[in-house]
């Protein structure tokens, strides 16, 4: 049991990176990795909403769409309650938790159209993880999106710094970076085979 | 504050949408801007996710343009229709349940018709119902314009998407696989070795890096030889309108900043 969350939580941190090998959530990987505080900010609010709506979607289809036979409405009605997940969490957090609504709040709501999200609930399915599973893996999600952009905003203050040809300035030269930055991430293949056995 | 800045930008109607609302659209012109000028993926940046991860070959690109192109072009005219029956306020979801529905209905023409495509798109297919481009269309043309002309924007903004992603699946397909829709061609294999490369993740933030830097060079060129026609395009790069759903894509921050 033990051994199928560790499986679950390193592929999704290392071997398939949301961000940098399933490709979601890069509008906000390219727009908030500018530097490290806010970087660390939208993805504290993407783990967080990535945990709750995996905790919602995933009783929603088991017990309310599967057995009234609408799994087709999956992708209608998860995004609404993202989006409505995203407003409740804000709100709550506002009346709650200022301290914490102050750092988070201002990316709460571009996580709504975040594909990130939305990929992490509808994957869980998808896989027919159970309950536990299902979280485990929005956890590694969550973290492999910190990590890749906490990486990633190093890489950009570096860029800012450095001397680019002009017309590879702004945009292309960031796209070829996460390039490379995704070439490392390429190592990683194999990882758990080798670890686990499996 | 910044964030903040953008997000007051996307939630009420700036002044550059009242100019929007007021000028007056042609056939051409919206065909030509959403083909050439605000090329979404290209130009204004939208839509990424799709973009980078089902472009390992020309096939699944063309198939995934067009399930958009279709989504598109069918929210926006459903959209038009709606467009003084929705209220203001929930004008967002309204907007994103009527993408989903679309969504929904391209998602089981697929899985009922092209079972294999449905394999090799597979999530990305549900992903379309937050793909930047098509809140970005349905909040700045389509609940604003009349039928028609959002149809037409639809399509066009749905060709230009289309175009892209084929270009770019075109050219990771040949140099990673050295085929094309499939087939062999004729140099790759023996003499130019395949690059592995293009096909991985990688190669795809590499293209696309490569691509949006030859046609801002392009652009630029074109702009210093019609600057006695000072007008440009609204929405290209800096116009913040487009950007209320991509959560901050980085054109709009750049501008800013």
């Amino acid at each position: 049991m033990a051994k199928e969350f560790l499986i679950i939580i390193f592929s999704a941190i290392l071997v398939d990176n949301f961000v940098l090998s399933k490709f979601m959530g890069i509008c906000s990987f390219l727009g908030v990795s500018k530097n490290i505080k806010t970087a660390m900010g939208m993805s504290g609010a993407v783990v967080c909403v990535m945990l709750v709506a995996s905790a919602i979607t995933w009783p929603i289809q088991h017990l309310l769409l599967n057995p009234l036979k609408l799994g087709y409405l999956q992708t209608l009605v998860f995004i609404l309650v993202i989006a409505a997940l995203v407003q409740m969490i804000e709100m709550i957090m506002k009346k709650s938790m200022p301290p914490l609504h102050k750092a988070l709040g201002i990316y709460l709501p571009l996580i709504t159209t975040n594909c990130a999200v939305l990929g992490v609930t509808i994957l869980n399915i998808n896989s027919n993880y159970s309950f536990a599973e299902s979280m485990v893996n929005a956890l590694g999600a969550g973290i492999g999106f910190t990590l890749s952009l906490f990486l990633f905003s190093g890489v950009r203050s570096r860029i800012d710094k450095a001397d680019v040809p002009e017309s590879l300035k702004g945009l292309p030269i960031t796209l070829i970076s996460a390039s490379l930055v995704a070439v490392s991430f390429l190592g990683f293949k194999g990882l758990v085979e080798n670890l686990f056995g499996g | 504050m910044s964030e903040n800045k953008m997000k007051d930008a996307a939630y009420r109607s700036p002044d550059e949408r009242q100019a929007e609302k007021n000028s007056k659209y042609t056939p051409k012109s919206i065909f030509l801007n959403g083909v050439l000028y605000e090329n979404p993926a290209l130009r204004l940046v939208l839509g990424t996710c799709p973009l980078l991860a089902v472009t390992i070959s020309a096939k699944s690109s063309l198939y995934m343009g067009l399930a958009v192109l279709f989504v598109l072009t069918a929210s926006e005219a459903i959209i038009s229709l709606l467009r003084n029956v929705i209220p203001n306020k929930v004008r967002i979801p309204a907007f994103i349940t009527i993408i989903a529905t679309f969504v929904t209905i391209v998602q089981m023409l697929i899985s009922a018709y092209f079972p294999a495509l449905n394999d090799s798109l597979g999530i990305y297919i549900p992903l379309i119902v937050v793909n930047c481009i098509l809140l970005a269309r349905a909040e700045t043309f389509a609940s604003k314009q009349k039928v028609l002309p959002s149809i037409l924007d639809g399509i066009s903004m749905g060709v230009g998407f289309t175009l892209a992603l084929l270009m770019m699946g075109s050219i990771r397909e040949i140099l990673g696989c050295g085929t094309f829709f499939d087939m062999q061609l004729p140099l790759f294999g023996d003499v130019i070795e395949p690059m592995m490369f293009f096909m991985l993740p990688p190669g795809g933030f590499f293209v696309f890096g490569i691509c949006i830097c030859i046609v801002q060079a392009v652009m630029k060129k074109q702009e210093k030889h019609a600057s006695s026609k000072s007008s440009t395009p609204c929405g290209v790069a800096g116009d913040k309108s487009d950007c209320l759903s991509c959560g901050g894509c980085s054109l709009c921050k750049g501008k800013e900043e």
